[in-house]
């Protein structure tokens, strides 16, 4: 039994309670160990935060030789706990197969602020190499001494060192620390620049990265065997649904809590302000319960917004809130006076919901004196500030224990679920389980900004872009953020109020084309209600990303067409046409992105509508590129438009991708995949659509989703290192998760174009109105 | 009210109102987690279960209705190995955050039952109403077509064997 003296007591308790890795190599990260009440309670506090600059905070190894790594990072559902495994074993040199990987509960994880901005490899990966290579050079100093051998003299392979030459001589990473701590500090300014002594190894010497092993977390995903937040069961614990205001800015006038007191398991009904919930002993129950509560709203004086069908009309004609500064280059003035042909266009991107696939759901326990979150918030450590700040508790007393739930994409950043579960608690004494209803979470989520686009463009008399002006508005005030106390939709409803609201934030186009004189302006409006609204605008995976770049890759196409240009190339010769360098050579792997995507597609080079063909379907093709970060992303869609129905399928999808250094080739595909698809969904079904008076999208139906039926036929990813040294021993990752979701919108209208000439302005592309704009077209 | 159900081949007596979804009874009552609630209205698929052969979605089937033959997520291996839907899962890496996945699974089980060697239209047609918001769809198509392929060779080394 090893002893532990003068150590943090999180430190200990967590070495104490570590378990050793399962022969097969396959670790379920589930709560038991690590986070499990003690008698049906919570575990004394005070819950401290973790000291990143410890080495034992990070990384645990066992007597047996496998290593157990605890970062501060959640996952959305991309993998990236497999990739940390990766590249962490790669530093300390310890079998993938024998190491585990611990996320994102506050009270045992470093603070990496969850995950987010798709920073997971970018950013974060790197304090995690530098410590994981610092345990490496301790361990080689300990082998030094055992041996009484300089370090130079000494190999490591797979968690043994052993003497140069003379393999008889070896021990054990096991042997030598297993089941004690290293008692190691970093250095470090802040949680980013953790670091060691030791220099992390040149990327040719990485062995698992670049290899694909296969996730961990889904063996048990697949099996039934995995413990979701939706999952978590305490006793004494009681269930709470919300009741929401039935129209937007509605007031509580009053509750009579008599029609609910009869019913079966009827535990309480708790309100504040416009926040109203009932609890009971059953979920059943408190769905029962939340249904038939009779309570008396105000209906507001004013309307809380235009109806979704006025809504572009309204961003136009309101003053804006703010503008930033506009990003000039040239003088597109002018440019535009002396130009051979002058292009104007307005596109429309609504409102779009996450509708994640489960409502949003925590479980709080607030037994021993402290407050647990059991929750699948992507962003845990903002969540513990945001519960401690809006229940007016120190934030020792609160701790977050993440664990698996339905895809983030930022919805979880801006949890409601935890705070109100921590309220009902808080209230009730009792363990309390929140979970909304679909109605709830898709009328009340976050939402993506809408967008309203003005697009000016000038061509020379030989077809070149001279000048390029891009005018937009985004319905983005009052953005909401990381688990505020004063932000979170509870908060609101009680009728916390922040001095000002956000600001929110509109976006301009990321491409690096040469564009002579280019103007660039963005503006955020505000709908009428600022507070309290459905039409609250959060981040949804690249929050302002789809929207900029529909309105700028569709205007780009146009501009080709009217330069009777294949649009391929015409993007390339902006491409191509400087030569300066340029940050991260993002221009160099432009270029490089753009070939590859046309080489997989098989891209033949004309302008753009193909001849009209004749039959019931029209098919085409249409691309768009553009970078998120450094991270660059080209696609080309292939479309069927059914000219009698409008239907729209998209029948094969190419992405070409550059983010640097590959971690997992496989999960990275995957991701790429997906976040195009998720990006379709956007392009052809997504809208939230609302009268003057509340949000109507309330279910599948009415907000709709992309399916199986709309499913491509062929999807084509295409790895890409286009830097111009792609061997450097430095090579850095860059972010995997969102950059694919930007260009599909604009490649999915572009290739409707060329299959019809028909160009659609206005997401989604829904088969009514496809149809209308075909038939405006006469086709 | 007192009521037995059969779920994975083992019964259990439950207290419950005859009018609750099965979903929550399986979920709360019986501790099972391969069902997950997505919508209450029947339009996703997360809380599928199969009901005597038919893919059934537990949060609008009253408890009362169903007595025996259910079959969840958890109920799907034999003698510890995966169905080879699951394993078609694992081998393709098709989850992203895998919430939904019980719902596809499920799905997929009871077409196959009925369907052993589906084309790729009746794949699509079978799974449509089966929702996943991280889009994993084109890997779950590609899935069930591996698991297709798997259990048919199965098919053929078991009437070997026979033989």
């Amino acid at each position: 039994m090893t002893t532990f003296n003068g150590i943090p007591k999180h430190v200990e308790d967590v070495l104490s309670r570590r378990s050793v890795l399962k022969s097969a190599g396959l670790f379920v990260v589930s709560f038991g160990p690590l986070t499990a009440p003690v008698n049906g309670q919570n575990p004394a506090g005070p819950y401290p935060d973790v000291d990143y600059r410890q080495v034992d905070s990070w990384i645990v190894i066992h007597e047996d030789g496998s290593a157990t790594f605890y970062v501060g990072k959640t996952d959305c559902g991309q993998g990236t706990g497999t990739s940390f495994r990766q590249i962490m074993s790669d530093e300390l040199d310890v079998a993938y197969d024998k190491t585990a990987c611990i996320m994102g509960s506050t009270d045992v994880t470093v603070d990496q602020g969850g995950s987010g901005g798709s920073t997971a490899m970018e950013r974060d990966s790197w304090p995690m190499r530098r410590v994981a290579a610092e345990a490496r050079r301790v361990l080689f100093q300990m082998g030094s001494e055992r041996f009484g051998l300089p370090v130079d003299q000494l190999v490591v392979n797979e968690g043994v060192i052993s003497v140069k030459g003379d393999p008889s001589k070896s021990v054990t990473y096991g042997q030598l620390i297993g089941g004690k701590r290293f008692n190691v500090a970093l250095t470090g300014d802040n949680i980013n620049a953790t670091s060691g002594a030791a220099s992390v190894k040149p990327v040719q010497a990485l062995k698992n990265v670049g290899l694909s092993p296969q996730r961990y977390d889904i063996p048990p995903k697949v099996d039934g065997s995995l413990k979701w937040a939706v999952d978590v069961k305490l006793p004494g614990m009681v269930h709470a649904r919300n009741v929401k205001p039935p129209l937007a800015g509605a007031k509580l006038v009053g509750i009579d809590e008599t029609s609910v007191r009869s019913l079966p398991g009827f535990v309480k009904v708790v309100s504040k302000g416009n926040y109203v919930a009932v609890v009971c002993e059953r979920e059943e129950q408190a769905i029962r319960a939340a249904n038939t509560l009779k309570v008396n709203w105000q209906k507001p004086s004013a309307a809380p917004f235009p109806s979704s069908e006025n809504l572009f009309n309204y961003m136009r004609e309101v003053k804006p809130t703010s503008s930033s500064k506009p990003i000039v280059v040239g003088d597109p003035e002018t440019a535009f006076d002396g130009a051979a042909k002058v292009l104007e266009a307005d596109y429309d991107i609504p409102f779009q919901g996450h509708t994640a696939i489960s409502p949003a759901h925590a479980m709080a326990d607030p037994s021993n004196g402290q407050m647990t979150i059991y929750s699948n918030d992507m962003k845990s450590y903002g969540m513990r500030r945001g519960v401690a700040q809006f229940l007016g508790v120190p934030r020792e007393k609160v701790r977050v224990v993440w664990m698996e739930g339905p895809q983030g994409f930022g919805r979880t950043a801006a949890d409601d679920a935890g705070c109100e579960a921590a309220y009902l608690a808080k209230e009730i004494g009792r363990p309390v389980r929140v979970q909304w209803m679909r109605s709830e979470e898709t009328a009340w989520d976050t939402k993506a900004p809408a967008f309203a686009v003005k697009m000016k463009g000038a061509l020379d008399a030989s077809g070149n872009l001279v000048a390029l002006d891009y005018n937009a508005r985004a319905a983005d005030y009052n953005h909401v953020g990381y688990n505020e106390a004063d932000t979170v939709l509870i908060a609101q409803l009680m009728g916390i109020r922040r001095g000002k609201p956000a600001e929110g934030s509109s976006a301009v186009p990321s491409d690096v084309y040469a564009i002579p004189n280019r103007r660039m302006a963005a503006h955020v409006v505000s709908m009428p209600l600022v507070w309290e609204t459905p039409l609250r605008t959060g981040n949804l995976r690249d929050p302002n990303g789809p929207q900029s770049t529909f309105a700028s890759e569709s205007f780009i196409d146009e501009l080709a067409a009217a330069a009777k240009a294949d649009p391929m190339e015409f993007r390339m010769k902006l491409l191509t046409s400087a030569t300066a360098e340029d940050n991260g050579f993002r221009r160099a792997r432009s270029i490089a992105v753009l070939k590859a995507a046309a080489d997989a597609y098989g891209w033949d080079r004309r302008p753009s509508p193909k001849p009209r063909g004749t039959g019931e379907i029209l098919s085409g093709r249409g691309m768009a590129y553009s970078f998120r970060g450094q991270t660059i992303a080209a696609e080309i869609a292939e479309v069927e438009v059914n000219v009698r129905t409008g239907h729209v399928w998209v029948k094969r999808l190419v992405c070409a991708h550059d983010c640097g250094l590959v971690i997992n080739p496989q999960s990275l595909r995957r991701t790429v995949e997906c976040a195009m698809l998720h990006s379709l969904s956007r392009a052809i079904h997504e809208e939230v659509q609302f009268d003057t008076e509340k949000v109507t999208s309330m279910d599948w139906n009415s907000h709709p989703t992309l399916t199986h039926a709309d499913v491509p036929e062929k999807i084509d990813v295409v790895l890409v290192n286009g830097d111009p040294n792609p061997n450097r021993p430095d090579l850095p990752p860059y972010g995997g998760g969102e950059s694919a979701c930007k260009p599909m919108l604009a490649a999915v209208a572009n290739a409707i174009y060329d299959a019809t000439g028909v160009r659609l302005r206005r997401v989604p592309f829904r088969a009514p109105r496809v149809l209308a704009a075909l038939k405006a077209a006469q086709i | 009210m007192s009521l037995t159900l059969i779920v994975n081949g083992k019964s259990h007596t439950v207290d419950v109102d005859p009018s609750t979804p099965l979903l929550y009874v399986l979920r709360n009552d019986l501790g099972l987690q391969g069902p997950r609630f997505g919508c209450g209205l029947g339009q996703c698929g997360l809380c599928t279960v199969i009901v005597n052969g038919a893919a059934t979605r537990s949060c609008i089937v009253p408890v009362s209705r169903v007595k025996s033959g259910i079959t969840t997520l958890e109920g799907l291996a034999k003698d510890g190995k995966l169905h080879p839907l699951q394993q078609a899962w694992i081998d393709e890496q098709v989850p992203q955050c895998g919430f939904c996945q019980n719902g596809q699974i499920m799905t997929a089980k009871a077409l196959l039952d009925k369907n052993p060697n589906p084309t790729d239209a009746e794949i699509r047609e079978g799974m449509n109403g089966t929702l996943c918001r991280c889009m994993t769809y084109y890997r779950v198509q590609a899935a069930i077509k591996r698991a297709v392929k798997a259990m048919a060779e199965h098919r053929v080394s078991a009437k070997e064997v026979v033989a």
